[in-house]
């Protein structure tokens, strides 16, 4: 692949630096065994990043540059905003990310809401039923609600949201809700049973017991924010079939349609390529350290 | 996935608890708290998940007889699994998605094995780094990592020379590698999660016996690690199983070339909505999506009994 060439060059001069610096003390397999690591992860983060970096460089530079030296920075001569042009003068990208802003939070609000209610729920009261009711709610983790797109149509039909943003929303609460009722119901176990029954003598109502334990849940909270977020902001399916209309598009419609037809314009597809990714990529930068942990909290349970 | 253990909390802080709450007054009125806080979460659920995949498979029973649509039992199956054009279109589709699925399988799990020991190693420098940027492509849309893939493997930029995705032999497999590189991201990240689970007096004990490097990992993180390697198939299966937006994104709805791409999802897509001079139909369209349940309900319980009932799950 394309990447060899850039990690070859990079992951001798990034480790061999090190075994300089502590002199001669390391004995020559202890060596190998702290160079070995760094070189497989140069390597492969090299495969996963160069195909993304090469397309954001592209993206500013002229169309002879972009096939003359696909591999090098962006120079003041080549230099070009061409496709940035191309892109605002023919799409509505600013209102496509307006819409799939407003899908995906909304629809993860709605998720955590309703979920950490449920799942509190079931945590806290055991009432007829309550195991039966949890399995129904989980059903839902394994089967993906795509396959119920038929009827999830005409039902939208039906209630006139087709090409709307809360029809959108609608379908993607249903679809982040079982994994977040499962999960939340194991942060909630876990609150500790003195603080909420200690409320309870205090005459508090079970809602209010319900609010003041929520922040003792936040790190599953997050988890789950972080779970049910890519997939909607990343979905085509719904939006193509659901809402294809101008009006409502999401960047990721938006993004494909507009591919779609300029496929030939290098310039505007590396241009809306890199616009389409990089306000995900940047959040994610931003908040990787608390994505990670969410991550991995919410895989362990 | 756990929910047989239901009630155990409850039974757990004994009798004195248990009967305590039975006397407080809350519990003899109406559960009015109770509604209030499931019917948002279950009413969502039901209608929008539960309805629409139960009314799919009644749908999956329905056909137009003279224009009128009308019950016609399992006419649909059959047709779809007997007719001349229909039943090749849809056991060419099943082969190919299982083929998907086998390369994610094959590649993937390796590869975020490697990736996620080399990060868990000790002396190891720089791990956070690494992690965020080897999670990167996850993070991105299918779409956006379909173009990137097609722009860097179109032979007009000439990086590669080879159309690998416009031939029938390799356009497949190269949209799954394309797959894996986005995804390899999540098996990495569970299976470090387990790696740094295992106390380090286990590896201590094991290296004063004089295991190495290579025996500690097959002998002692391998088999904790094989109960997540399940988890991470199955998931994997159902997404890859219900798979579009690559497919309809590098190679459009007609899969091509010569359906060579071609997968359930997009089957799904074509059957339902219509394509060239075939015209769309929602009772065939949902016979498709049935047949598709019942191959991911296949796989599904295949690993509950054949892998995750025969791997041993240590409490650590």
């Amino acid at each position: 692949m394309s990447s060899t060439v850039t990690d070859a060059t990079t992951a001798p001069e990034g480790t061999a630096a090190r075994p300089v610096r502590r002199g001669s003390g390391p004995t020559l397999r202890t060596r190998a065994g702290r160079i070995g690591p760094h070189v497989v992860l140069l390597a492969y983060t090299a495969v996963a990043c160069v195909p993304i970096l090469l397309v954001v460089m592209n993206s500013f530079k002229s169309r002879s540059a972009i096939f003359s030296s696909p591999f090098s920075m962006p120079t003041p001569e080549s230099f070009s905003l061409a496709g940035y042009e191309t892109v605002f003068a023919r799409a509505r990208f600013e209102l496509y990310f307006f819409n799939s802003f407003t899908v995906t939070i909304v629809s993860v609000f709605l998720v955590l809401l309703f979920g950490a209610m449920a799942a509190f729920a079931l945590a806290e009261y055991d009432f007829r039923g309550n195991a039966l009711l949890g399995l129904y709610l989980a059903i839902g983790i394994m089967i993906p609600i795509r396959l119920g797109t038929v009827s999830i149509l005409q039902l939208l039909v039906g209630m006139n949201l087709i090409n709307s943003l809360f029809g959108l929303i609608l379908v993607y609460t249903a679809m982040g809700l079982p994994l977040a009722v499962l999960v939340l119901t194991l942060f909630f176990r876990q609150v500790p049973k003195e603080l909420k029954e200690a409320a309870r003598v205090d005459g508090a109502s079970e809602y209010w017991v319900f609010r003041m334990v929520i922040p003792l849940v936040r790190p599953g909270l997050a988890a789950i924010a972080v779970f049910s977020m890519l997939p909607i902001w990343n979905d085509l399916w719904f939006p193509l079939i659901l809402a294809p209309g101008e009006h409502v598009r999401t960047v990721t419609l938006g993004a494909q349609l507009f591919l779609g037809q300029f496929v030939s314009d290098w310039n505007a597809v590396l241009a809306v390529l890199t616009l389409a990714m990089l306000p995900m990529m940047a959040l994610y930068i931003i908040f990787s350290k608390q994505f990670m942990q969410g991550l991995t909290s919410g895989a362990i349970k | 996935m756990s929910q047989d253990t239901g009630l155990e909390p409850h039974e757990s802080d004994g009798s004195a608890a248990a009967a305590r709450r039975d006397h407080r007054p809350a519990r003899r009125r109406f559960p009015t708290h109770l509604i209030v806080f499931l019917l948002p979460a279950v009413a969502v659920y039901t209608m929008f998940m539960v309805y629409p995949l139960l009314d799919s498979m009644r749908l999956s029973m329905f056909g137009d007889v003279d224009g009128v649509r009308a019950f016609v039992g399992l006419d649909n199956f059959v047709r779809l699994l007997t007719d001349d054009l229909l039943s090749a279109l849809f056991w060419n589709a099943v082969v190919q998605n299982l083929l998907f699925f086998a390369v994610h399988f094959f590649v993937q799990n390796p590869i975020g094995l490697l990736l996620a020991t080399l990060l868990a190693s000790p002396t190891l420098r720089g791990r956070a780094t690494y992690r965020t940027m080897i999670f990167i492509p996850t993070t991105l849309s299918v779409v956006i990592v379909g173009f990137i893939w097609q722009l860097i493997l179109s032979p007009l930029w000439g990086i590669v020379e080879t159309p690998l995705l416009g031939r029938s032999s390799t356009a497949l497999v190269t949209l799954a590698m394309m797959s894996v590189w986005q995804y390899v991201g999540i098996p990495m990240i569970l299976f470090y999660a387990v790696i740094i689970s295992i106390p380090e007096d286990l590896i201590e004990a094991a290296r004063v016996d004089g295991a190495s490097g290579w025996n500690i990992f097959w002998r002692i993180k391998f088999p904790l690690l094989l109960p997540t390697v399940g988890m991470v198939s199955v998931v994997t299966y159902v997404a890859n199983m219900n798979a579009f937006d690559l497919i309809y994104t590098v190679k459009g709805a007609l899969a091509g070339p010569d359906f060579s791409t071609d997968i359930m999802g997009t089957l799904f897509f074509r059957t339902f909505f219509g394509f060239q001079l075939q015209r769309g139909s929602s009772t065939m369209g949902a016979t498709v999506a049935t047949m598709m349940f019942l191959v991911i309900l296949a796989g599904i319980l295949l690993y509950f009994f054949g892998w995750h009932r025969r791997v041993q799950t240590y409490e650590l």
